[in-house]
């Protein structure tokens, strides 16, 4: 144990050689991978409704069954919504890194637009399903089931359209440059998550669940 | 060493940072992990007072010590405070600290969010317990199995209160281990690849992938028993055609990663007292992390044997119990590193040490009745059993247990710049040994004997007594040993002999620096060159980076 040469009053903190920091340490970075680590820990939650969903797939005891009671176009309708939003948001965020505020304004209010629209879809999509096809979440499994898949999603959207807001009334001030430092990039990232997210859904809940 | 302690200047607190309203408000890792580790040993106290009174009701047969439907709730809220109130949040806790510490970063990655997910696990925590004041605690056990969690056979809010609980301090857990990620993939001190940190802290990091991956269907179960129980959904309710065996699944596939969220950090500990007592560094540093990562993988694939009585199938039987053993091999490996570490060691038989070699012994012990529990036919014959319940404590109280007390006789003079007593330690240590394996040994020969869990009492005729009243007067005996730690911790803060930056001329770089260290923690940022820093500090004329 040895400790020759260590001068007698400084502690060991202060006597590493100074260099300059190489490795990452912005805030940017870390923001991308808390966003991935956030989205891992969405995949386990949605996993666990999906799972739950599938198994109840024709359990109910009574109807109406998801034959009768969903209605595709309304359903493809609303996935053209959100599909086509995935599209805008990169375009926004291509617009953002040419620097274009304008163009980036306009493709962030497109993808606020199509988001509320597939918002609105559902209402009118639950609209019916709760006064014409009297199914409510207590009803029987189906009900239970797709109001919490479809509900969480919903959500999930809900809170998408709020950030996009934000970051929308951000550029409307003078802090541009703090989207560009990668604000927008980590809202757009949850975004494309929650219409992956409804691409699962509706294989799941539409097409084999019927 | 002596070097090192003359160099203790504790900085005077700043006047912003001393007080209450500063500790409340504080964003500082260091603080928050203290925060973690007093709340969650206050979790301790009540958890630990809750098991002495349920050996105390278990003393004798026909004692009316406790009734029945106390004896329910006391039960499940000691399971429940156990695992989420003190074994999850107290090792967040010393991730918190010691992560950035050991990583040479000033903070956390998100100090902000690391201060919210202190407060919502204290809430949930209070939460929980709220509900002793409203009616009753929870009583449906610590995994609440259903069809009995629903409004039929619960009637009340206990179980409602169960379910928000954990509800909140999973999202603060969660928000947590998405900061330790984070801030291990990205705050590393230059030079510090992924191959360099300290064991510690890829017991860390794999830990938190894991609660990332584990808690968030524990919360969407908890939310479907939520909505059945107050929307009328139908998820478990097993006339409307729901299923309670998919309770059970989706619990264990969160309940049983959890068993290794609460073992890793422990491994972590001991990866990191075991060299410094030994004098060598760890053997095999590769195949610890190795083993680490696969012992995250095949964690998410056995949740199933706790599910060997439910009647699933004789093929799915086979396959997780197959699983089951297979995970002891990477777990088997890092035994082998850690007494290849001690052999030819010059050991340092201070407390953290003692502790660590309990450790060692203790798990052993939890891992082998593991083993035996993983072949169908054995659990079929003591599962629900005492047998079940020797096990478990062996490995989460013989395991985690005595690993985060070598952590604190280690780690407390870092954080405090005051050693524990060694002489309060090694009472503690050996009435702890003592009364651990006298309270818990005897339970596999009761479980054996058919003693069912959960039982409150039992009748004098089927010769359980005797093995009864040993695990009672063990209890006792852990109780004094608590009492111990609990006075040496107190005792030690106020005039505990000054420990110096370095006090056991360790390696890593929390030793780095002052004890307690600056809010800054380093005033520059270390350039690392191999895995013991501070060696090559301390030993420039033979640096570790010239053998790595
Ligand atoms: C302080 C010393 C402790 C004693 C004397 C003790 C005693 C007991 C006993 C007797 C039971 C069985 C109750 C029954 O089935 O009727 C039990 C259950 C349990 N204990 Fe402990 N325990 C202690 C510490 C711990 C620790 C440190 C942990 C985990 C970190 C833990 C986790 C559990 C769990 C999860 C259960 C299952 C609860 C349930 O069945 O729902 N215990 N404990």
């Amino acid at each position: 144990m040895s400790q020759a040469g260590l001068p007698q009053s400084i502690s060991p903190a202060r006597r590493f050689e100074r260099h300059a920091p190489t490795f990452e340490l912005g805030a940017a970075h870390s923001a991308q991978v808390g966003m991935v680590c956030f989205l891992c820990s969405e995949v386990a939650f949605f996993g666990t409704l999906v799972v739950a969903y599938i198994t109840y797939i024709g359990q109910s005891t009574a109807g109406p069954t998801p034959a009768e009671a969903l209605s595709i176009p309304l359903a493809v309708a609303n996935t053209i919504c959100l599909v086509a939003s995935s599209f805008t948001a990169h375009l926004a965020g291509t617009a953002m890194h040419r620097g274009g505020l304008g163009g980036f304004r306009g493709w962030l209010a497109a993808t606020i637009a199509l988001g509320a629209l597939f918002l609105a879809g559902t209402a009118v999509e639950w609209r019916s399903l709760i006064f014409e096809h009297g199914l409510t979440i207590g009803r029987n499994l189906f009900g239970t089931t797709y109001y919490t898949l479809v509900g969480f999603h919903a959500a999930h959207v809900t809170v998408g359209v709020l950030l996009l807001s934000l970051m929308f009334c951000l550029s409307a001030t003078a802090a541009l440059s703090r989207l560009r430092t990668g604000g927008f990039e980590i809202v757009s990232w949850y975004w494309h998550f929650v219409d992956t997210v409804w691409i699962v859904v509706f294989a799941v809940v539409y097409v084999f669940g019927r | 060493m002596a070097v090192v302690e003359q160099s203790a200047s504790r900085a005077a607190p700043l006047p912003a940072t001393a007080g209450l309203s500063a500790w409340v408000s504080t964003v500082d890792h260091k603080r928050i992990g203290i925060l973690y580790v007093a709340t969650s040993l206050a979790f301790f106290a009540i958890g630990g007072i809750e098991a002495m009174l349920i050996r105390w009701q278990l003393w004798a047969p026909g004692a009316r010590v406790l009734g029945p439907e106390i004896f329910n709730q006391l039960f499940t809220m000691h399971g429940t405070t156990m695992v989420f109130f003190v074994g999850m949040p107290i090792l967040i806790g010393f991730g918190n600290y010691l992560v950035p510490l050991m990583i040479g970063a000033r903070d956390m990655a998100f100090p902000r969010l690391n201060a919210m997910s202190y407060w919502l696990f204290a809430f949930g925590g209070t939460l929980t317990y709220a509900s002793f004041f409203a009616g009753g605690a929870p009583d449906v056990g610590w995994f609440a199995y259903a069809p009995l969690t629903e409004y039929a056979f619960s009637r009340g809010h206990s179980t409602d209160y169960w379910i928000l609980g954990l509800m909140t301090s999973g999202i603060g857990t969660l928000a947590g281990a998405v900061n330790l990620v984070t801030t291990i993939l990205t705050f590393r001190a230059p030079g510090m690849t992924l191959g360099k940190v300290p064991l510690f802290v890829w017991m860390m990091l794999v830990d938190g992938v894991l609660l990332i991956f584990a808690i968030p269907p524990l919360t969407a179960a908890q939310i479907m028993l939520l909505f059945d129980r107050s929307l009328g959904a139908h998820f478990f309710d097993t006339q409307a055609g729901g299923s309670a065996v998919l309770w059970q699944h989706m619990f264990w596939f969160f309940g049983h990663p959890e068993v290794y969220i609460l073992a890793l950090p422990a491994f972590g500990m001991i990866s990191e007292i075991v060299p410094v007592f030994s004098r060598k560094v760890i053997f095999g540093y590769e195949s610890v992390a190795a083993a680490t990562i696969a012992i995250g993988f095949i964690s998410m694939g056995v949740w199933a044997h706790h599910m060997f009585t439910v009647g699933l199938s004789d093929a799915l039987d086979a396959i997780f119990s197959g699983v089951t053993f297979l995970i002891a091999v990477p777990t088997g490996i890092k035994v082998f590193n850690w007494i290849a570490t001690l052999y030819g060691g010059r050991l340092r038989m201070a407390t953290p040490m003692l502790f660590a070699l309990g450790f060692l012994g203790m798990f052993l012990m939890g891992g082998l009745t593991g083993i035996m529990l993983a072949s169908v036919p054995i659990d079929w014959q003591v599962s629900d059993s005492y047998f079940v319940v020797a096990h478990f404590h062996y490995v989460l109280f013989g395991g985690t247990m005595f690993a985060l007390m070598a952590g604190f006789y280690y780690w407390f003079p870092k954080a405090t710049g005051r050693m524990m007593s060694e002489r309060l330690g090694r009472w503690h240590f050996w009435l702890m040994l003592l009364g651990f394996n006298l309270t818990f040994f005897p339970m596999h020969i009761a479980g054996l004997m058919g003693m069912p869990r959960r039982i409150y009492t039992y009748s004098a005729d089927r010769g359980w007594t005797v093995w009864n009243q040993l695990s009672t007067a063990g209890a006792t005996v852990l109780g004094v040993a608590f009492a111990i730690f609990f006075w040496n911790l107190f005792l030690s803060l106020r005039r505990g002999k000054p420990g110096g930056d370095d006090p056991w001329d360790a390696w890593t770089l929390e030793w780095a620096t002052t004890s307690p260290p600056p809010p800054y923690n380093f005033e520059e940022i270390p350039l690392v060159r191999s895995r013991r820093p501070l060696w090559d500090l301390k030993h420039p004329e033979d640096p570790d980076w010239m053998h790595e």
